[in-house]
């Protein structure tokens, strides 16, 4: 389609709105990871600080023991670690259950019973599940915190590929079983890939519900094995002097992972589909 | 996706290397700290690993949290029937509900007769509740007031205020001769520090919080404290973002030099004196809070912490073997920097002092009238209701008398 | 497939899901069933409880601090997902468009997104600090404030500032959802609707909306669900406060349970906050299937 040269100069001034109403709030955040305390507490106040003190990041990055950078590191791994395995065990047991209500409606009932779960406040949960845990030795382990995001995960990955699914047209799918594929090769040669916007939705979504979790991870982790990014966060806030300018650079350091993820998962998910291959 | 599932597959594989806990025959305590406490996180472990040291076969493991998830952690680990931690740090307002509902152990026994004397009375009521013991008084805190000795001098005052009275005076003084917009700020935002500083009021105006022995809130010193508070706001003489404020915000406000006045615990004393946090370091004043006239000299609020053995504990012994450690006078004036001895004796002992008189002159009187909040195993509940009320009072959204009626007459319906 | 045949591969798939759910929430949701008829209390021993019946549920029906939360809660809900949908929306037409840079600017709509509730939350809190936030120095320097405010501590802002945050956290999530639906509509019916002379309003309408409402409504209706159980940024940012201006059901329940201690009622309240949660999605899933219907 041609635009006209207004319309083209109104997208780029409302690309440009977007960008700064996305970039002022986290650049502000960069401003007080760099600026020392006095200058925060400059009236009026002072944009750019006098003397920029990169001393943040350098602390976040030292491996002695007790460290800063020993309690961010360890809690980056954990996070890691259990955002990247909960979401793979929510993928790989929503995929087939969303495929499952697609393909072969009449047990809706149990995937809104399966939703209401979600719905239900954590902190109803969060004690017998503690007991349950305290009783196999799993608190204070990545193991416990995965089991319960995939809980988490689970219901809304099934409903969001479920409906990725839905618009993937039967037709398709009953051409590769005339040419003899079995319902697994039809799901991860076909359906999967037509899909592939929804699925890398739904991975992007899982991945950062379970890497923003706080509560859970607030009570079941007491220490650098398994404590997690907003677990870690919290405990720099603590403490009696709150040095915000470090909380500011833990903050943008904990943002970057999952950055970098949808940076290179946006090209499944923005993928275009070829026109007429989907109906609407 | 074929290169996620594999990245999510090793971080599986990692799963199973995770360490499980190291078995010993010798006896590991699991202790619960906080961030926040008064002795930083490395004095802490210091003082562990001096214990360690003087204790073979003694391990203690710390775990440090921030204040607002302490109370949830030990209910928590309780509650679910694990034996988790064995020794506990425990806040001043907790000992009515952790032994009522059996969180603690009773240490009554324990602690020497010969004890009682050396340490400071209002240390003891941390730990006592229904005439029994249930720990050892650790960190002893107040709060103090904070002055700007500058702006005073400035503002042609010879001497910081005796009483809250003199407080107001002294600081439309200073918010006239445009010293200051707002002179004095506090630490009013809806949560426990709220509730700090109006007991702290409530003591300075010999107030009780019961009357024939049930809650109340709507008569004398509490309505006294209100009032004050409120007049204040209406006056402009404290910062009306006080209202939003909780303890670091206070110190912020007090460092960067805009305030005459604060109120804050001990902490803030070093803090505001460090140059790198602070722009009036060298020009801090400190006193104990006033009282009202004719009322009391000085008033304080105890804002202590015990340790404390839990309930659950398999080696109640070793236990209290590390507490009587952690706040004997020796590790206590060793570590006197950031919070000051439970023992009386502690503030005569130059090691102690030295650095830091100013503190220790305002300390002696302070520690000496400690009020404690009122004491009842619904404490959170409680707070919870005079937080709300007190704040629409300071919000103008209610009268005092209609807020401290409302207030106890929830506190009256408690479960 | 014969239909036994096709039954069997169904619930063959479903279940790996049934078993994570059923093993992981079975026992904590009949626990918190349980509890909700008692006046359970914690303590050092476990749960002290005598069963009482409906005592729980009569007393939160005449419980005005809860009713203050659920409507706290309600406004919260409505005004956070229903700018979040709006906006979101309006930044995947946007981003639709072609423009130079556009790769990197549709990677910026993770950015909010990554940034963990708890760092979303205090930068917020700082950008409004009354002081030295910087939302009190800008407004002042372009002369749109004469003098700063203390947006949080003001019952009639605080509220509203918090959805601000919200809304500037999440509404991105609801622009690449939007922003992928957009990519399975076929450009050949934008075509023909050209052809046909039609608007670009009613393009929007007719062809642009029916082709996203799908992946959109899911993604609508989990925020509502993750909105209705906001905790995280109250939390951090106002805990209740002013005057219990900001306090919402799940903190209510976790004051309940946590706090005083009466697992018992708090489970009530949970079950209560459930079903309330249950009872908006029900209506509006009723409502999306109607209009499938008809359409």
């Amino acid at each position: 389609m041609r635009r006209s040269l207004t319309a083209t100069i109104l997208v780029y001034v409302a690309v440009a709105v977007f960008v700064v109403s996305i970039l002022a709030p986290v650049a502000w955040l960069f401003i007080m990871s760099i600026s020392d305390a006095n200058d925060l507490t400059t009236i009026p106040l002072r944009w750019i600080p006098e003397q920029p003190d990169f001393s943040r990041y350098a602390r976040l990055f030292s491996l002695e023991e007790g460290s800063a950078g020993l309690a961010f590191l360890s809690a980056l791994r954990n996070s890691v670690v259990v955002a990247l395995s909960a979401t793979a065990i929510a993928l790989a047991a929503g995929i087939p259950a969303a495929y499952s209500f697609s393909r072969f409606p009449g047990r809706m009932p149990l995937l809104y019973a399966v939703i209401v779960t979600y719905m239900m406040p954590p902190v109803a949960l969060i004690l017998p599940l503690y007991k349950v845990f305290s009783t196999l030795g799993l608190l204070n382990n990545v193991t416990s915190l995965i089991i319960v995001y995939c809980t988490i995960l689970l219901p809304f990955v099934t409903w969001l590929m479920k409906s990725g699914f839905d618009s993937v047209p039967v037709e398709i799918e009953q051409a590769a079983s005339i040419d003899g594929a079995n319902l697994f090769q039809i799901l991860t040669r076909i359906t999967l890939p037509v899909a592939a916007a929804s699925t890398g939705a739904a991975a992007l979504f899982a991945l950062l519900l379970a890497w923003d979790e706080f509560f859970y991870a607030l009570l079941y982790t007491s220490d650098t094995r398994a404590k997690t990014l907003p677990v870690a966060i919290a405990d720099f806030a603590a403490g009696r002097a709150t040095d915000y300018g470090l909380i500011s650079a833990v903050g943008l350091l904990a943002a970057l992972p999952p950055v970098l993820i949808g940076f290179f998962l946006q090209k499944s998910l923005l993928s275009g589909l070829s026109a007429g291959s989907v109906k609407g | 996706m074929n290169s996620f599932f594999k990245g999510a597959a090793c971080g599986l594989a990692l799963l199973i290397h995770q360490s499980l806990p190291a078995f010993a025959e010798d006896v590991t305590l699991n202790a619960i700290f906080m961030k926040q406490a008064a002795y930083s996180e490395d004095d802490t472990k210091a003082m562990a690993k001096a214990f360690e040291g003087a204790n073979p076969g003694l391990k203690v493991n710390l775990e440090f949290v921030p204040y607002e998830a302490l109370h949830d952690k030990i209910v928590a680990a309780q509650g679910a029937g694990s034996s988790g931690y064995d020794v506990v740090l425990f806040d001043v307002i907790w000992p009515p509900e952790f032994a009522t509902k059996g969180f603690l152990q009773d240490v009554t026994a324990r602690v020497p007769k010969g004890d009682r004397d050396k340490v400071f009375d209002g240390a003891w009521t941390t730990v006592d509740y229904d005439g029994k013991i249930w720990g050892m008084p650790w960190i002893l805190d107040t709060k103090y007031l904070f002055y700007n000795e500058d702006m005073l001098k400035q503002a042609g005052i010879s001497a910081p205020p005796k009483t809250f009275e003199e407080l107001a005076e002294q600081a439309k003084i200073i918010k006239d001769k445009g010293i200051a917009k707002y002179p004095i700020v506090w630490s009013w935002s809806q949560a426990e520090a709220l509730i700090c500083d109006y007991t702290s009021m409530v003591g300075g105006a010999r107030g009780s919080f019961t009357q024939d022995g049930k809650l109340s809130f709507d008569t004398g010193g509490s309505v006294e404290a209100v009032n004050y508070m409120k007049k204040t706001l209406d006056d402009g003489v404290t910062n009306p973002n006080s209202r939003e404020y909780l303890e670091e915000d206070v110190r912020k406000v007090f460092s960067a030099g805009e305030a005459a006045f604060a109120m804050n615990w001990t902490y803030m004393f070093n803090m505001a004196n460090d140059p790198k946090e602070s722009k009036v370091a060298g020009k801090v004043g400190i006193v104990p809070a006033p009282g009202f006239k004719g009322k009391a000299e000085a008033s304080a609020i105890n804002g202590s912490m015990g340790l404390g053995i839990s309930a659950g504990s398999k080696h109640p012994d070793e236990a209290w073997k590390f507490i009587t450690f952690m706040t004997s006078q020796e590790t206590q004036n060793k570590y006197a920097k950031l919070s000051l001895p439970i023992w009386k004796s502690s503030y005569e002992d130059p090691a102690v002092t030295k650095g830091q008189e100013k503190l220790i002159d305002a300390a002696k009187v302070s520690l000496g009238v400690m009020f404690a909040r009122p004491m009842t195993p619904s404490y959170p509940e409680l707070s919870s209701i005079l937080q709300k009320n007190i704040q629409q009072v300071l919000l103008g959204q209610a009268s005092t008398d209609d807020a401290m009626k409302a207030a106890t007459k929830a506190a009256g319906r408690l479960r | 497939m014969a239909p036994a045949q096709q039954d069997r591969t169904a619930w063959l798939l479903l279940t790996p899901m049934i078993a994570i759910m059923v093993l992981v929430t079975a026992f904590p949701l009949l626990n918190t069933l349980w509890l909700a008829f008692t006046d359970a209390s914690l303590t050092g021993q476990g749960y002290m409880w005598q069963w009482i019946g409906l005592e729980n549920f009569a007393y939160i029906l005449d419980d005005s601090d809860f009713r203050a939360a659920v409507g706290h809660t309600a406004y919260f809900t409505v005004l956070s997902v229903s700018a979040e949908v709006v906006l979101g929306v309006l930044v995947a037409l946007l981003l639709n468009q072609e423009f130079k840079g556009r790769t990197l600017v549709r990677a910026l709509l993770i950015l909010p997104w990554a940034l963990p509730t708890i760092v979303n939350a205090v930068m917020w809190r700082l950008i409004y600090n009354p002081e030295y936030g910087s939302l009190n120095a800008l407004l002042t320097q372009i002369g749109l404030l004469d003098a700063y405010r203390s947006w949080l501590g003001d019952p009639a802002t605080a509220m509203n500032m918090v959805i601000l945050a919200d809304i500037w956290k999440n509404y991105p999530l609801i622009a690449l959802i939007a922003l992928a639906g957009l990519q399975t509509v076929p450009k050949d019916l934008y075509e023909a609707a050209i052809m046909d002379g039609a608007n670009a309003w009613t393009r929007f309408w007719r062809i642009t909306l029916p082709g996203i409402i799908g992946s959109l409504s899911v993604a609508m209706v989990l925020r509502a669900i993750e909105a209705f159980k906001v905790f995280d940024i109250f939390y951090v940012m106002t805990r209740g406060g002013p005057a219990d201006a900001t306090k919402t059901v799940s903190f209510f329940v976790y004051q309940e349970s946590f706090t005083y201690l009466r697992a018992g009622s708090g489970a009530a309240y949970a079950l209560t906050v459930t079903a309330m949660s249950a009872l908006m999605i029900s209506i509006y899933v009723f409502m999306l299937v109607r209009r499938e219907k008809r359409s």
